[in-house]
């Protein structure tokens, strides 16, 4: 029963291995293969907030009247041009000749109506319908002009329009966009491997498919920090732009294959605190715990270095920042003070932190800083589902760490007591009326400006540092921008070499 | 043999149905609003509430239940809160990839620890004996997700001769079966393990036995003695280890699909409780009940083939 030893027999095994274990052969069109941490589960930014689609398709697969640049400027989009009336309330677009749907529908104002109609409707499910809230009517002056009439003025209208949320439908393919998303832009949905990959090709229909050089682009959902640095090493995936872990960051620096990319995004880390629970709502108490913690070691420690520290709610890359970093400066004998003063020196408090690294880190560092200033601060780690229940939704929290991603978020503070920061003030509600309004980009930013003093002033929340974009490309691949000032990533302006 | 069936059928169904209302429960216990998780922070109230109209997450719970319950007897487990498709439709993309995971990876395990197992009691207290137990003690103790990423480590980023994780699909045949030799490898060597000390043992024990004392007092070689007499004997053991390995496995695919970044069961139900995807979730659970059901049903009529004296008395 002995295997003989067969010439043909071992010769066909050998080549059945190295045929196994050889790479396969890569294909000549310009392709380029992303890797994402966050899968989405639909692909419609007008339905769901998953940043990713946006991040994916929004700017690439599906177009807005306007768009917005790498310096955060807007630009035209389908809408090549607009005026605004004088009193800021009527804005009058006008559209692109010969734009297309990818199924082959012609694009024009219809298309426009319908896309703002259905998200401003009684049961849209947009998640960010707010951004409509201002808009009173949208009517199709022609099939080339559209015209929209504001209820009050907005100075952020034209850069919220460009957003994903915003996108342009086509009502014959609006059902299935979760699934087989069709737009308007440079790039067509291809295929979407669920658990996998999406991948999308070129539009070659496209008014500008002159200038954009990729043929093909893969996304390939890797959540794990340590598969994203395998992926990137063996060369399987081209760039990661928003890769998760600071701590691997050094073996791509000195790596010559590699590129890293350290830039910013809109989004401010706090230490959240209840403005409405005492002890929280003494600014004393929120005084002494700006003065407790150490946003330097806090940015070492959790984020490795790379983050850029913050001093109120705005980003440091912003037109109007203003630095006040140096409002409380880390000085535990005043905290200790402001402690006794307030008459909680010794006491105990939570701090619920979601599950991000960045927040889980930070909580160890801030709850070995407080307890330096007498605070016995209790970490609790919960699930995200129970951050949004319990934190969010009934507002059952001492203090949180959590990261606000969205542009332009200084409204948040106008929200009332409603809103998980318990934070009511006539002042500021008034100060942030007077931004929305303010049609002068310079009166604006000056507005802006005092906002962020008078939140550091109060002292509303721990203002720690600005979550950075960290971005790891293979050497010859540019037009990815460095810092994020909104959620999409276009492709158009992408080359690999 | 048609009562034992019955009694088995039986079982199973009320198993199923235990473990869909717990399953329900729990998950409308828990905190977590799915609305609030699809639309995000941001979202309007109202929204949120066309939202949860549209998901029917107004309903009383027991009302939904019993919906779910008729719809599920008809085969129609309703549709995905998070990506809008049908939850069948989900579990069918995905459920090739991790069947074929746990099927590869078993008979790799039983191989493996088979191997070793007997090896290691026929060299009962020398060097073969100690370097099994040390190995399967390793085996057990290591984690398999740190196992995996050391894997990747060398054989995909160090030596490039294996992909480092992800499925191109099975319409590349050869892709897919290099992307999955990892995760099968890393599978297995961690269940083999326990495995292989469990034949270890039960091996001993029939050793010890007068029959086979009387089979090397025949004359018979070491080899047959051990293979042909010692082995199939000692597997009624193996087995029931090999049947409660198989849930292991199957629950196992979850770590490994996620370090693996593989499109699969594991991966999905994972995703499905993160975003409170409630039809998700219950199918998913009711399918790995059936699953861990089913093989020890088949664990149970393997036994009557292996040991035929329990025919008689079953």
């Amino acid at each position: 029963m002995a295997l003989q030893l067969n010439r043909p027999l071992i010769a066909t095994a050998i080549v059945a291995i190295s045929a196994v274990i050889s790479p396969t052969v890569a294909t000549a069109e310009t392709s380029i293969v992303i890797g994402l941490q966050q899968e989405p589960t639909s692909l419609d930014p007008t339905a769901d907030a998953t940043a990713s689609i946006d991040g994916m398709l929004a700017q690439n697969v599906y177009e807005s009247l306007t768009t917005v640049n790498e310096a955060g400027e807007v630009k035209p989009q389908l809408a090549e041009s607009w005026t605004v009336s004088d009193d800021g309330l009527t804005y009058v677009f006008d559209l692109v000749d010969g734009a297309t749907f990818h199924d082959g529908t012609g694009f024009d104002a219809e298309d426009v109506v319908f896309s703002f109609n259905r998200a401003m409707a009684e049961d849209s499910v947009n998640p960010t319908k707010k951004l409509f809230k201002p808009i009173e009517s949208v009517s199709a002056a022609d099939a080339g002009t559209i015209e929209i009439k504001l209820k009050q003025r907005d100075a952020f209208f034209l850069f919220n329009m460009a957003q994903g949320d915003a996108s342009i439908v086509a009502p014959e393919s609006v059902e299935t966009n979760n699934a087989t998303p069709v737009g308007t832009g440079p790039f067509k949905y291809k295929s979407w491997t669920r658990g996998d990959k999406l991948v999308l090709t070129k539009n070659a229909d496209h008014r500008n498919a002159g200038s954009v050089s990729l043929d093909r682009v893969e996304f390939k959902f890797i959540s794990d920090a340590a598969a994203s640095s395998a992926a990137l090493l063996s060369e399987e995936i081209d760039a990661f732009p928003g890769f998760p872990a600071p701590e691997l960051l050094p073996q791509f620096d000195a790596d010559p294959r590699f590129n890293v990319v350290v830039g910013s995004t809109e989004g401010e880390v706090i230490l959240a605190m209840n403005n409405s629970k005492p002890p929280f709502n003494d600014v004393r108490v929120r005084k002494a715990i700006s003065h407790a913690f150490d946003r330097e070691e806090i940015i070492e420690g959790a984020m490795y270095g790379s983050a850029v520290p913050i001093g109120s709610f705005y980003p440091p890359h912003g037109p109007a920042y203003v630095d006040l970093t140096g409002t409380y400066p880390h000085d535990t004998g005043k905290a200790k003070a402001l402690f006794e003063e307030a008459g909680v020196a010794n006491s105990t408090m939570t701090l619920r932190v979601p599950p991000f690294p960045y927040a889980t880190r930070s909580a160890e560092i801030i709850q070995a800083q407080l307890a330096e200033a007498g605070i016995d601060a209790k970490v609790e780690n919960v699930e995200w589902g129970f951050w949004i229940d319990e934190i969010y939704k009934k507002k059952n929290y001492d203090m949180t760490i959590i990261a606000h991603t969205s542009p332009n978020d200084l409204s948040n503070f106008a929200r009332g007591p409603k809103y998980f920061y318990g934070y009511d003030d006539a002042n500021y509600n008034d100060l942030w009326a007077r931004i929305s309004r303010e049609a002068d980009p310079e009166a604006r930013n000056g507005l802006l400006k005092e906002a962020q003093k008078y939140l550091a002033d109060q002292a509303v929340h721990g203002f720690l540092f600005q979550l950075p974009q960290l971005g790891v490309y293979k050497t010859g691949v540019d037009g990815f921008w460095p810092s994020r000032a909104v959620l999409f990533q276009p492709l158009a302006g992408v080359t690999v070499n | 043999m048609g009562y034992f069936f019955l009694r088995r059928t039986i079982s199973f169904i009320l198993t199923l149905f235990v473990v869909s209302a717990v399953v329900f429960a729990v998950m409308n216990i828990l905190p977590g609003d799915p609305a609030l998780t699809i639309l995000g922070l941001d979202a309007t109230e109202d929204a949120l509430a066309a939202l949860r109209e549209e998901l029917s997450l107004n309903d009383p719970v027991m009302l939904r239940y019993v919906h779910w319950v008729w719809d599920a007897l008809r085969g129609d487990f309703g549709i995905s809160h998070s990506f809008r498709v049908p939850v069948a439709d989900l579990v069918v993309e995905r459920l090739p990839l991790t069947i074929s995971l746990a099927f590869s990876g078993m008979p790799l395990t039983i191989i493996q620890a088979l191997a070793l197992g007997i090896s290691a009691a026929a060299n009962h207290r020398k060097a073969g004996d100690w370097g099994v137990m040390f190995l399967s003690q390793l085996g057990i103790a290591v984690p398999a997700f740190w196992l995996s990423i050391l894997l990747v480590l060398l054989f995909a980023v160090k030596l490039r001769w294996l992909p480092p994780g992800g499925f191109p699909g099975w319409s590349e045949p050869l892709a897919a079966v290099r992307a999955l030799i990892l995760p099968t490898v890393a599978l297995a060597l961690v269940q083999s393990a326990v495995l292989a000390r469990v034949t270890r043992s039960s091996a001993l024990e029939v050793m010890r036995l007068d029959y086979v004392r009387t089979a090397r007092a025949m004359g018979f070689s070491n080899q047959r003695v051990l293979w042909r007499h010692v082995l199939p004997n000692a597997l009624i053991p193996i087995v029931t280890i090999v049947g409660l390995q198989f849930a292991a496995l199957v629950t196992g695919t979850i770590v490994i699909e996620n370090v693996f970044y593989l499109p699969g069961l594991g991966r999905l139900i994972f995703q499905s409780i993160a975003n409170r995807d409630l039809p998700s979730v219950q199918a998913l659970i009711m399918l790995f009940a059936a699953i861990v059901v089913t093989a020890n049903f088949i664990v149970d009529l393997l036994y009557l083939v292996i040991d035929p004296r329990l025919k008689t008395r079953s």
